[in-house]
């Protein structure tokens, strides 16, 4: 499989913070490609040079192995985190617009359907809700029928029910060969829908893979979920320092300790033996969250 | 190129039409100032007065020491002239409001009879001779065609409305388009930063010869307004004009992402033109770096070259350094915006 874009060696610097260190990856065509990070990361600068929106300081950007240029405006769909369109302007003279700045152009029945957008064709853009706004926002980035597909967070903001929508949308467009590089603040939706992902932190790549493969190597751990009422404080006390506890965290909200293990039989049997109540309890494999909090040291969506 | 040229045109023109309250503003706000205007002129208006002072071909100076006792006569300025006959050339064309020639006698003044000021200036002058005892004063008739006032103003109302709508029509909506991430989001497409600019300039020029026709034709009919001149050499003058002062505008829409920085810096330009090139009042008797600076905004010329052709019936092989120095603003204007511009 051919590298559709490279990205080599990029730098960026905001008022003297590097906003970007020396970040190099290859996306492979017909994958999507997850771009992950907490904010201040270096996501939105990273995929902004990409598109060739901003200029780096230092780096390169190929595109089907050449720098960037008219073709690649041509064969790019881009959607912004936020943006804004031409006012007085319904929903199909939007999209006619912006079928008209290109030379490629998708058929125009499929993408009304494919986005949902037949209730709202003749309405005013700055009339409809966030959802559809979402959806005509992926419809423009796909009037060019592009090749590489660059969305920002598509999904923020958005109820779970629309969230799950734009999933199924993003969905069948890799089903038909394009790529996709995508950012997001859900983890689910990287586990759901990327190929592969790459996570960024303070301007540099801190992990690169596919879901699978940064959870088997980088993570094995098991996640145990006890009820306050079920352990006795004194016991969490004694396990504090206890090597097969290899990490003890109360969840205020849920009112639970979450106890982190590489071996869920023998962290069972002790909590067995120590009378702790296990009715009640959640036992899960770690996912991305807990990986991306294991590297980062935040939650994603801080 | 064309294509999205053209795309882009219609979209803008399409945002422009449909904003009903913009759009109801821009036709009525000219109107409503030359409403006004027909009204404030009927009755009389304004405080100083503008007195030629021509040289006599007597050599009588009984006159003088009355006619330029400055003190006696506080809402005049007085503006000494060589060459009578260019000081008959301003006051047909509204410059200034009364004639005296020097040290003669009797007194002979000049005034325009369709000018509401030159009819209150010769009041006020006449006042002042009766208090002294001069009975002995003669009004001269002017030679050749007279200027109404309203129809030497109405150009300048043209030029001004045609200003506000091009600088804020272009330079804010393009500061606006950046703010709100329109300008990105046409970036990420293969929309170039000339075929956007062209085509904004393209659609303000379109809008603005449109709504101002309408404004013509509506003055022509309720105000009984007249151009001595050809329609289409107006037009053409007139769409240089335009393009003259939206490319001003991209100068101010080439970086500002601040609407409230692009509202300060468009006022910045658009209130010496309204002041200074002549659209309310004339600058004569004015110190020459006023009229000088003056000289160096694109609306005096547009509003010379309007007058002009409306007033005087001139061609626009008459305009020749009006055009030129239009065309040559414009070039470097267009130049410096397209340098600057940037879409984030």
């Amino acid at each position: 499989m051919s590298n559709i874009l490279e990205i080599k060696n990029l730098v960026k610097h905001y008022s003297g913070v590097k906003a970007v260190n020396d970040i190099s990856m290859s996306i492979k065509s017909g994958i999507c490609f997850g771009l992950l990070g907490p904010n201040g990361a270096g996501k939105t600068t990273t995929i902004e040079i990409a598109e060739g929106i901003i200029k780096p300081d230092f780096g390169e950007i190929l595109y089907k192995e050449k720098p960037l240029g008219s073709l690649f405006y041509e064969e790019t769909g881009i959607q912004f985190q936020h943006t804004s369109l031409l006012s007085f302007l319904t929903v199909k003279e939007t999209l006619i617009t912006f079928k008209n700045l290109y030379k490629k152009t998708i058929d125009f029945d499929y993408l009304v359907d494919v986005c949902k957008l037949e209730d709202i064709y003749n309405q005013y853009n700055d009339k409809i809700s966030g959802g559809q706004k979402q959806r005509l926002m992926l419809a423009i980035s796909l009037i060019n029928d592009p090749d590489l597909i660059f969305l920002d967070e598509p999904t923020t903001g958005l109820d779970p029910q629309s969230r799950h929508h734009l999933w199924d949308i993003i969905e069948s467009i890799k089903s038909n060969g394009k790529t996709i590089i995508l950012t997001t603040h859900y983890m689910e939706e990287a586990e759901f829908l990327c190929d592969e992902i790459v996570i960024l932190d303070k301007g540099k790549i801190i992990a690169q893979g596919s879901p699978e493969e940064l959870l088997n190597n980088k993570s094995n751990k098991v996640t145990i979920s006890i009820p306050e009422e079920n352990i006795k404080n004194s016991i969490i006390k004694y396990h504090e320092n206890n090597s097969l506890f290899s990490e003890i965290k109360y969840n205020k909200l849920q009112k639970k300790y979450n106890i982190h293990t590489y071996d869920v039989n023998q962290c069972l049997n002790t909590l067995l033996y120590d009378g702790v109540n296990l009715s009640n309890i959640l036992i899960r494999s770690h996912n991305l969250e807990d990986l991306f909090l294991e590297l980062t040291g935040k939650i994603l969506r801080e | 190129m064309i294509k999205r040229f053209w795309t882009i045109f219609i979209a803008r023109n399409k945002e422009y039409y449909r904003d009903k309250a913009a759009f109801g503003w821009n036709f009525i706000f000219p109107f409503l100032i030359i409403s006004g205007f027909s009204v404030i002129f009927q009755r009389g208006g304004e405080l100083d007065y503008k007195i030629g002072i021509i040289p006599a071909k007597s050599n009588d100076k009984s006159a003088v020491n009355i006619i330029i006792d400055k003190k006696d006569y506080k809402f005049f300025t007085f503006i000494d002239f060589n060459d009578s006959d260019i000081a008959f050339d301003k006051l047909i064309h509204h410059k200034i409001d009364l004639i005296i020639e020097k040290n003669s006698m009797p007194v002979k003044y000049w005034i325009t009879d369709t000018s509401p000021k030159g009819i209150i200036a010769e009041s006020l002058l006449l006042k002042k001779l009766y208090e002294k005892n001069y009975a002995n004063i003669k009004k001269e008739s002017i030679q050749g065609v007279q200027i109404d006032y309203l129809n030497w103003f109405f150009p300048g109302i043209i030029s001004m409305s045609m200003m506000f709508s091009a600088l804020f029509g272009v330079g804010y909506t393009i500061v606006r388009y950046r703010k709100n991430g329109v300008l990105k989001r046409l970036n990420a497409t293969p929309l170039t930063a000339f075929e956007f600019l062209s085509a904004q300039i393209a659609s303000r020029l379109f809008l603005i010869i449109s709504t101002n026709t309408l404004l013509f034709v509506g003055c022509i009919y309720v105000f009984e307004f007249s151009c001595l001149g050809s329609y289409i050499e107006l037009l053409i003058f007139f769409s240089l004009g335009t393009i003259s002062i939206i490319s001003l505008g991209l100068i101010v829409a080439a970086r500002i992402s601040s609407e409230e920085l692009a509202h300060g810096v468009l006022n910045f330009f658009t209130w010496p033109m309204m002041f200074l090139s002549e659209v309310w009042f004339s600058l004569e008797g004015a110190p020459l770096w006023l009229k000088n600076f003056s000289n160096i905004l694109p609306l005096t010329h547009v509003t010379n070259g309007l007058r002009k052709i409306m007033n005087e019936g001139a061609t626009l092989n008459v305009l020749g350094y009006e055009i030129c120095i239009l065309i040559l603003m414009s070039i470097i204007f267009m130049m410096i915006g397209s340098l600057f511009f940037k879409w984030t």
